[in-house]
């Protein structure tokens, strides 16, 4: 099998910031639905819509995920035991519940914000547990969790493509569910052996060198120098 | 009651003063074992961390701990390394203060992490590049130096010296004492420095990065420069604060200002290095990432007032007045600057800690800001209980100042009670 490098492409001039990335996502990979007491900094959401505004009346939406970063990954680095790693096969950065020690020093080395913590024993009310999707298994109480482009379906590519003694899994098999469900196309998946931003095109804080893999679009000006430029301005909170 | 148990020649007050002193503490831990224990029972929801900030009150605790207690390797190294005699007068003392910051600081992590039952994972499945891996690996051996330097201080009881056992246990243990201190010297120097480096190697996070040696960013130098600054500050201020509670003169006047001037030679280095470092971090690293350093210190509370009180209020202030023979000579200087040296060291651990995950990365992130929950403050305070509670126990039963028996006593000797120099 060939190695891969996926991404994402997102055109924020697209976007509507309906949620429904954040819903299909939460569904797909069986994230738990908040408990009583939990707020915006304690819930769990694997991609996450932010508004923005240029204070002249005008909106955008930016959907912020895992950015896979290729290189110098700062969350694999810190781990103390090894619980996130990159895997060379598909660039995607992997996150092992079962061996992490709910240490957060990952959610603190992320610059993207895109790790989160299970604060609660995850539970579903009565009746919801049959929702749950099989091929993704729930997260305890106390391990780190973050976007994995629905792993669970990467598997599921993989082992069809066994099936077809096919040694490379069929693109059209493996699309996460964010992109399945946006409905204006804002979030394309693909694979990444160019980059694919062109013109309008940029990455979040790529000057930090961690060379994200999830590449953004506008033909707004202000967008681009909103989203693109870093922390610390007061004139680009959304 | 218990007088057999209190060393020879040495007074201590009542057992009911002794009663009365431990009772709040007592009542302090048992809230903190409370407040922990519902931590670990209904897990970190009981914190007010979040996904942003993922470190808090006990990470900010455990640095600032783990920083004051470095003053017990520090002074280890001095005294048996270097040969600064001196130093042997507070040398039991510091070994305690080392070993209760640091067991301290463990039982905090062990309620800190999400999956404590899990600990063992990073000494079997350890990722090598990991500041964190080398901190626990370090600091677990170094608890384990403590607590062996730890037993022949309290083997050497009144009480517990009637067994020959324990008498010859203790005996061998000390020969071990120049090993332990060389181990002890080493394994700090890393489990400091790696303290410096957590935050130091967060590239995502430009306030807290720094370039560095090799695989070692600046801070993991600063950490252990600022760690050996403020440890004999501490010892200091510990053994002035218990002269003072327990109304006894303890160690012989020139070794508090020598604690002093060790702490103020030290500081003068660090200051000069942070100087630096803060220097080429406004106008190479921090721009190199993109983030103009100014723009930190324009969220509020943390302004330029912060860089300033650090470096000069609780650096070069607490420095120049432990380096004048004038003012080191007079307690009221010397324990003022002792005490600006370790608030500097805390507000340094604060701003590593609180200061990096409150401010915003990317540009539409807000601003946050965190205040503990009673659950956090009450661990929190249940570890300085704990502290205070070893320490207590260990000042009444225990010789932590070999040189207290030989001095005069502000109070009458009692009255037929031997006065007995020398190691026992």
């Amino acid at each position: 099998m060939s190695a891969k490098r996926y991404g994402m492409s997102i055109d924020i001039d697209k976007c509507t910031g309906c949620g429904a990335c954040m819903v299909a996502c939460a569904v797909e990979n069986n994230v738990p639905p908040a408990p009583e007491g939990a707020n915006d900094r304690k819930g769990i959401t694997w991609i996450r819509v932010f508004r923005i505004a240029n204070g002249a009346g005008k909106t955008a939406f930016v959907p912020v995920l895992c950015q896979q970063c290729g290189a110098n990954t700062p969350c694999v680095s810190v781990c103390p035991q090894q619980a996130v790693q990159v895997d060379p096969a598909t660039g995607i950065v992997g996150q092992m519940p079962e061996r992490c020690l709910g240490c957060r020093y990952c959610m603190a080395a992320c610059p993207y914000h895109a790790r989160y913590f299970n604060w609660w024993d995850p539970e579903w009310p009565a009746g919801m547990e049959k929702t749950l999707n099989p091929a993704v298994a729930p997260r305890m109480r106390g391990v780190v969790e973050k976007c994995n482009f629905c792993h669970g379906r990467w598997h599921a590519a993989k082992a069809r493509a066994a099936a077809q003694g096919r040694r490379d899994i069929d693109p059209a098999d493996y699309v996460p569910a964010c992109v399945e469900a946006c409905p204006t196309g804002a979030i394309q998946f693909c694979e990444l052996s160019a980059r694919p931003d062109g013109p309008g095109g940029f990455r979040l804080l790529e000057k930090l060198g961690t060379d994200p893999k999830i590449y953004y679009h506008s033909q707004r000006d202000w967008v681009r120098e909103i989203a693109a430029a870093p922390g610390g301005k007061e004139k680009a909170r959304g | 009651m218990d007088r057999e148990f209190i060393a020879r020649g040495v007074k201590r007050c009542s057992t009911g003063q002794f009663v009365a002193w431990i009772t709040p503490w007592t009542a302090l831990l048992l809230f903190g074992l409370y407040s922990a224990g519902l931590c670990l029972i209904k897990g970190l929801n009981q914190t007010n961390m979040d996904n942003r900030f993922a470190f808090g009150l006990w990470i900010f605790l455990d640095l600032t701990v783990i920083a004051l207690g470095a003053g017990a390797f520090f002074t280890g190294f001095l005294l048996y390394i270097m040969k600064v005699k001196e130093l042997g007068a507070v040398i039991n003392s510091a070994v305690v203060i080392g070993f209760v910051c640091y067991s301290g600081a463990v039982a905090a992590l062990l309620v800190d992490v999400g999956q404590p039952l899990r600990f063992w994972f990073t000494f079997w499945y350890p990722n090598v590049h990991s500041m964190l891996t080398e901190v626990t690996f370090c600091i677990t051996c170094y608890l384990t130096v403590l607590l062996i330097e730890y037993l022949p201080i309290v083997l050497r009881n009144r009480k517990l010296r009637e067994v020959p056992g324990f008498l010859m246990f203790e005996f061998e243990l000390h020969k071990l004492v120049y090993v332990l201190a060389g181990a002890g010297t080493f394994l700090s120097f890393f489990h400091q420095g790696s303290l410096g480096g957590l935050f130091g190697v967060l590239r995502g996070h430009p306030f807290a990065f720094r370039e560095g040696l090799a695989v070692w960013p600046s801070t993991f130098f600063l950490f252990i420069l600022s760690a050996a600054a403020a440890g004999p500050s501490f010892i200091l201020l510990t053994t002035w604060l218990v002269s003072k509670i327990s109304n006894k003169r303890l160690v012989r006047p020139e070794v508090l200002p020598l604690l002093g001037r060790i702490s103020g030679m030290l500081l003068t280095v660090y200051v000069l290095a942070k100087t630096i470092d803060t220097l080429i971090w406004i106008n190479r690293t921090s721009p190199g990432a993109g983030f103009a350093a100014w723009e930190y210190y324009s969220w509020k509370p943390f302004g330029t007032w912060i860089l300033f009180a650090e470096i000069v209020l609780f650096g070069l202030v607490p420095a120049l007045i432990l380096l004048a023979p004038g003012l080191r000579a007079r307690t009221n200087w010397l324990v003022s600057a002792a005490t600006l040296s370790c608030l500097g060291i805390g507000l340094n651990r604060l701003v590593m800690t609180l200061q990096t995950l409150a401010l915003p990365t990317l540009s539409f992130d807000p601003f946050l800001s965190y205040w503990p929950s009673w659950q956090e403050t009450g661990t929190f305070l249940g570890v300085v209980a704990f502290g205070v509670l070893v320490y207590s126990f260990s000042f009444r039963y225990l010789s932590l100042f070999p040189q207290e028996r030989e001095l005069k006593q502000p109070e009458a000797a009692p009255a037929g009670e031997p006065v007995l120099a020398g190691r026992y």
